[in-house]
């Protein structure tokens, strides 16, 4: 009896404030949206703005757009040509790294052996090296190599991020696949490596999507192993950036129209692998 | 199975899984499997290769007087341990350390206060769809290439025509020298951090209220009026795993971070955000000394090392068998 009234008591006392706490709820909502994308709307904007609004006190809010800046880094073709390399390496480092992966997630999934939790756990740890602690071996061995300025050195770079990537997401998915469908497959006469190429490969599909997304996401957003492995032939985008800024002052507009170029596609992938990123930047700890 | 220790419903779900697979697995077990050794070998021999030989040649170069200008004449001889001699005695990369220390405080509490909040707003707003829009819209600043993070944050601190310093003009504030002044300079990035980080929190942290079973919440609203309690005594303790992944992370991206901060302050003014990523690369590729930042990174290999064993023994407890 005292504890329905209290029941209702609450009820009646949490409607009456309704309109007033889903104001206060949307208006904060409303501020932090504005919070995210401000930033992102002020680049894209002064990528469109001419030079005179772009330092217009106070700011231009509305204004003809106008593309004269892309034309110009695309005439300029330094640009384009590091966007072309970061989606060549971006690419290929992902397809090296699901091709490498997944073989050993399904291993790591399926099969017991002694030092399997040490072989995890490494795995694992290359997610807190700091890269400027391999930067300059690898600097050393890349000149010693002859693979200064070439994709090859940022491919094989990229490893060291996106196969543990691979590995930790693909693990679980495999988890996910019941042992009998591989029993079942092997007791048609296939072998372990058909079991894992043509049953459990397609079943772990939208698992592996979402690890390639991410690798994806991670090699073409990657700044410090670039900026020292690479020069004119092979720079990729984000160091094409940074090299806007100079002492002699900068080109706001052209430097803005390459970081929309840089930023606007990836932001369509990281949206589709959303509900995942946080398990990709956590390895898994957190779901 | 990944689950966090300390997650009751997680962790139950988990064990049954593990123990089938140990069972199955213990069959197989004895036997050299040439399947297994197959399909691990060419990802364990890549990061052998790009992952263990270059920490090798790091360690082999921290004993090397290694100074690329004088390398071609005078070659590069081991001088045992005078490279880390140097570091330790070297005021510029402990200051550096100690500002990436500063950086955290200033960083860290902020993005995690700011990040509870925005996920305790999401799940308790009735807005459901603008709640699930504003959840997709959470990792645009994650996603954000942080080279660009580093451009955009040159544009809008920028004294003289930046938007930000218009906006607090408005409310009769600044202008401020959000690069320039040394002492504002580490507010600035940990500002700009926490405009691509405090996201992170936040889904993390709806992570864990979405799994409070909700007949306990309000269970715990009839007991008590005061939201504080709720959440102290009921949510926090699912939030506590997280936030503990949070902290470590972070710990170790800090000490990472490199292209943010580089593209928008260079480290400066003078030295006042050069946090100690950049330092280690201007004595490397500034000024060549191979040998003494080699030294440095193996310092900061072993806070590396330390940091991963403790996540790794607070968060992958159960396949640990």
């Amino acid at each position: 009896m005292s504890m329905s009234m209290s029941t209702s008591q609450t009820r009646v006392g949490r409607r009456r404030t309704v309109t007033a706490a889903d104001a206060a709820q949307i208006a904060a909502i409303l501020l932090l949206i504005a919070f995210l994308l401000l930033p992102i709307y002020w680049m894209v904007s002064t990528s469109l703005k001419t030079t005179n609004q772009t330092f217009a006190i106070p700011p231009a809010f509305v204004f003809k757009p106008t593309l004269q800046h892309y034309r110009e880094i695309f005439h300029d073709g330094a640009v384009p040509h590091s966007l072309g390399n970061s989606l060549i390496v971006a690419t290929v480092a992902t397809l090296l790294a699901v091709a490498l992966g997944t073989p050993a997630a399904y291993a790591l999934a399926r099969f017991d052996f002694r030092g399997k939790a040490d072989l995890w756990f490494w795995f694992i740890s290359n997610r807190f090296l700091s890269p400027i602690v391999v930067a300059i071996p690898y600097f050393l061995l890349a000149r010693d190599l002859e693979l200064l300025d070439k994709h090859l050195a940022l491919i094989l770079v990229y490893q060291t991020f996106t196969m543990p990537l691979v590995i930790w997401l693909c693990t679980d998915q495999f988890r996910l696949v019941p042992k009998e469908v591989d029993e079942a497959a092997m007791v048609d006469g296939a072998n372990q490596w058909q079991t894992f190429l043509r049953i459990n490969l397609p079943l772990a599909a939208p698992g592996i999507a979402v690890s390639a997304i991410l690798c994806f996401l991670f090699s073409w957003n990657e700044f410090l192993f670039a900026f020292v492995l690479t020069r004119e032939a092979t720079r990729t985008a984000p160091v094409e950036a940074n090299n806007f800024v100079t002492d002699f002052g900068i080109r706001w507009g052209p430097m803005m129209a390459t970081g929309t170029l840089i930023v606007l596609p990836v932001l369509v992938f990281a949206a589709f692998a959303s509900r995942h990123l946080v398990r990709g930047l956590t390895m898994g700890a957190v779901k | 199975m990944s689950s966090l220790r300390g997650d009751p419903t997680l962790g139950v779900a988990a064990a049954p899984a593990a123990r089938t697979g140990s069972r199955l697995a213990a069959r197989r077990r004895g036997r050299l499997n040439w399947t297994a050794v197959s399909m691990l070998a060419p990802a364990v021999v890549a990061l052998l290769a790009i992952g263990i030989v270059p920490l090798v040649r790091a360690v082999n170069t921290s004993f090397q007087e290694f100074v690329v200008s004088r390398a071609q004449t005078q070659g590069t001889p081991y001088t045992g341990f005078d490279n880390y001699r140097t570091v330790f005695t070297d005021g510029f990369f402990w200051r550096s350390l100690l500002r990436t220390g500063q950086f955290f405080l200033y960083a860290v509490p902020l993005q995690v206060v700011l990040g509870i909040a925005i996920a305790a707003l999401l799940t308790s707003t009735r807005w459901r769809t603008l709640a699930g829009l504003t959840r997709i819209l959470l990792v645009v600043p994650i996603a954000t290439t942080p080279t660009v993070v580093g451009l955009i944050g040159r544009l809008v601190y920028d004294q003289e025509f930046g938007v930000i310093n218009w906006a607090i003009g408005l409310i009769g504030l600044g202008p401020v020298s959000w690069t320039g002044n040394p002492n504002v300079v580490l507010f600035t990035l940990a500002l700009t951090d926490t405009w691509q980080w405090t996201p992170f929190v936040a889904l993390v942290a709806l992570a864990g209220l979405t799994a409070v079973p909700q007949d306990i919440v309000e269970a715990s609203r009839l007991e008590t009026s005061r939201w504080w309690d709720t959440f102290r005594h009921v949510q926090f303790p699912y939030l506590l795993p997280g936030l503990t992944a949070i902290l470590i992370i972070r710990t170790a991206d800090i000490l990472k971070l490199f292209d943010t901060v580089f593209v928008l302050t260079r480290g400066g003014p003078g030295v006042s955000s050069e946090l100690v990523s950049l330092y280690v690369q201007r004595v490397g590729f500034r000024f060549f000394n191979l040998g003494v930042a080699s030294a440095q990174a193996i310092l900061l290999l072993i806070v590396c090392i330390v940091l991963s064993r403790a996540y790794i023994k607070i968060f992958y407890r159960e396949i640990e068998s």
